[in-house]
């Protein structure tokens, strides 16, 4: 373990091409980086060179490039794993986080559920890890309950003895909430899921680019995570579950690359991870994947931690200073991981964006995909603005300057 | 440059729309109505007509949402008194037209769009022309006799 390093932004701001490209004749300030995070010079080069050097089928040809892109689509897939702790062949690749929990919704949800079992939801969840869950709980008669939040939008664990029952199989719950920042208490919560003899799944979407994973050390079953928001491509991510559920589990979808023997009534599987992997898969997705892991080994998670933990910090306190703002979510930066979720008084999200976008700041307004966090805040929409490890005091000060204006127009 | 687009899009009157809506009320009795959800963003608006002898005599709204949605909303209510269906939905497509023509000359003071002139900077920020266009997309759906798409409601 290296010894806790600390983190240079304007050096880590170098690596990011598209952060020194001005924006409407100004400098970016990217705060959107929970709806999609920067890509750095080492994911662009590493996809490049793979389309340049390395693409062919995988696991097919017997010529050289199937060999090379064979070899790079497996290299990536070890090396992802390694960065959240996981074995090779626990690591399912999926187009993202949406796609990871469909898959576990359809291949063990339906298989698995029956009329009366309970799925434990959070109201906090982005509605990837809700929807699924519907569609799952229509078709086998499941039931869905929810653990709520309280006042300062963290889960309700007093709760759980309530909605935790002998019925349920099943607790989804994400571990940084992209709409609100809040980090869950994730060690109470699988411990009580599992005393309760359920299985957890946990939607890492919003906690992989903040912080050091090791999904066997978390204990939970499965984790879900896309390499977009961790600085990797697009229509890439990651299911990890546990080795003996991925045995148990019937395949997701069906096709090539999934399957040892196809006869005509029936075929038998590959061994996992590729039973759940059918078709042509992303290989330049994953490639790009591993060099983001790379990148942020090199820079050290532990680094970006503790570097992105103040500004987020100094982000709240500014914004929760200023009159007429709300700030949604913990109190205790401890709880909150690279979002602060706003509204003002007098203008409406979309108004504040406009006004931001005017000044090459981006932020988020909306619903955030968490409709029923907007209904527990009685809003219908926010700002939100998202931070990654690039994103710097200097920016922040920019964003509550321009708050500041949004005040002066509507007020 | 991005400045001036700013101050163009909140000018004064567009605010005081927003803040004072006029026409903002739940008729009790109405000839037509219809809702519109834009939902990317959540914002609704229903609007209510009261037509009379063919033509519109009293023009309501409800609804919630972003200053450019609200203030439309409450200009279209106005500017719409009187006109007959015809003459509404070519007011639609003026207004339209005016939106998705950034650029264009501003319509002078005679212009019969009235107030909606103010919203002209909209046509600037083509992410917010959704917004400007929702009161108009439910009087179109009004005058149609189609009830509109509501926001589903929240449980
Ligand atoms: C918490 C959370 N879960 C799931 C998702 C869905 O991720 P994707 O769209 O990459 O599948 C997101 C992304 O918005 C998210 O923030």
């Amino acid at each position: 373990m290296p010894a806790t390093r600390t983190l240079d932004p304007a050096a880590v701001r170098a690596d990011f091409p598209i952060l020194s490209e001005p924006v409407g004749g100004q400098p970016l300030v990217y705060l959107d980086n929970a709806a999609s995070a920067q890509k750095p010079e080492r994911v662009i080069r590493a996809v490049d060179h793979y389309y340049r050097h390395q693409h062919a089928n995988v696991h097919r040809g017997i010529h050289e490039l199937g060999r090379r892109a064979t070899e790079a689509y497996e290299d990536a897939r070890a090396r992802v794993a390694a960065f959240i702790g996981a074995d090779p062949d626990e690591v399912v690749w999926t187009r993202g986080t949406t796609e990871a929990i469909n898959l576990v919704a359809g291949a063990w949800g339906i298989d698995s559920l029956d009329e009366g079992d309970e799925i434990l939801l959070t109201t906090m969840e982005h509605h990837s890890n809700i929807v699924p869950w519907q569609l799952v709980a229509a078709r086998t008669g499941a039931r869905l309950r929810y653990l709520e939040m309280d006042d300062e939008e963290c889960l309700r664990l007093d709760m759980l003895d309530e909605v935790l029952t002998d019925r349920t199989r099943l607790l989804a719950v994400t571990h940084v909430s992209n709409a609100l920042g809040t980090v869950n208490p994730l060690a109470a919560l699988i411990e009580a899921a599992h005393a309760a003899g359920a299985l957890v799944l946990v939607d890492g979407a919003q906690a992989v680019p903040h912080m050091q994973i090791d999904v066997h050390a978390l204990g939970a079953d499965f984790y879900a995570l896309s390499g977009h928001k961790m600085f990797g491509p697009t229509g890439i991510g990651v299911l990890w579950a546990r080795r003996e559920l991925l045995e148990e589990m019937p395949p997701y979808h069906g096709g090539g690359e999934m399957i040892r023997v196809v006869r005509r009534e029936s075929s038998t599987w590959a061994d996992v991870p590729h039973k759940f992997e059918a078709g042509t898969p992303n290989i330049a997705g994953a490639v790009g994947l591993a060099a983001a892991c790379d990148y942020l080994t090199e820079i050290g998670m532990d680094a970006v931690q503790a570097y992105e933990h103040e500004v987020v910090r100094y982000a709240y306190e500014c914004l929760s200073a200023m009159e007429g703002v709300r700030v949604y979510g913990p109190r205790d930066p401890a709880n909150r991981a690279g979002v602060v979720a706003f509204t003002m008084d007098e203008a409406h999200p979309h108004d504040i964006s406009t006004v931001l976008d005017s000044r090459g700041i981006a932020i988020r307004a909306g619903h955030h995909c968490a409709q029923l966090v907007m209904e527990h805040c009685g809003v219908a929409a926010t700002a939100r603005a998202s931070f990654a490890f690039y994103n710097t005091r200097e920016e922040v000060d920019r964003l509550v300057q321009a708050v500041e204006a949004v005040r002066r127009i509507f007020a | 440059m991005a400045q001036t687009h700013i101050d163009a899009l909140y000018q004064r009157l567009i605010l005081d729309h927003y803040r004072n809506p006029r026409n903002k009320a739940a008729l009790a009795r109405h000839s037509v109505e219809a809702s519109r959800c834009n939902p990317v963003c959540g914002d609704e608006v229903t609007v209510q007509l009261v037509v009379e002898e063919g033509r519109i005599a009293r023009a309501a709204f409800t609804g919630h949402g972003c200053s450019i949605s609200q203030a439309a909303a409450s200009m279209m209510t106005d500017v719409v008194r009187g006109l007959d269906a015809a003459e509404a939905l070519r007011m639609a497509e003026r207004f339209q037209a005016m939106m998705t023509a950034p650029g264009l000359p501003a319509p002078g003071p005679e212009d019969p769009l009235g107030d909606l002139r103010a919203l002209q900077g909209v046509s600037r920020f083509p992410v917010r022309v959704p917004c400007a266009m929702l009161a108009f997309e439910a009087l179109r759906d009004a005058l149609a006799g189609v009830g509109g798409t509501p926001c589903p409601p929240v449980h």
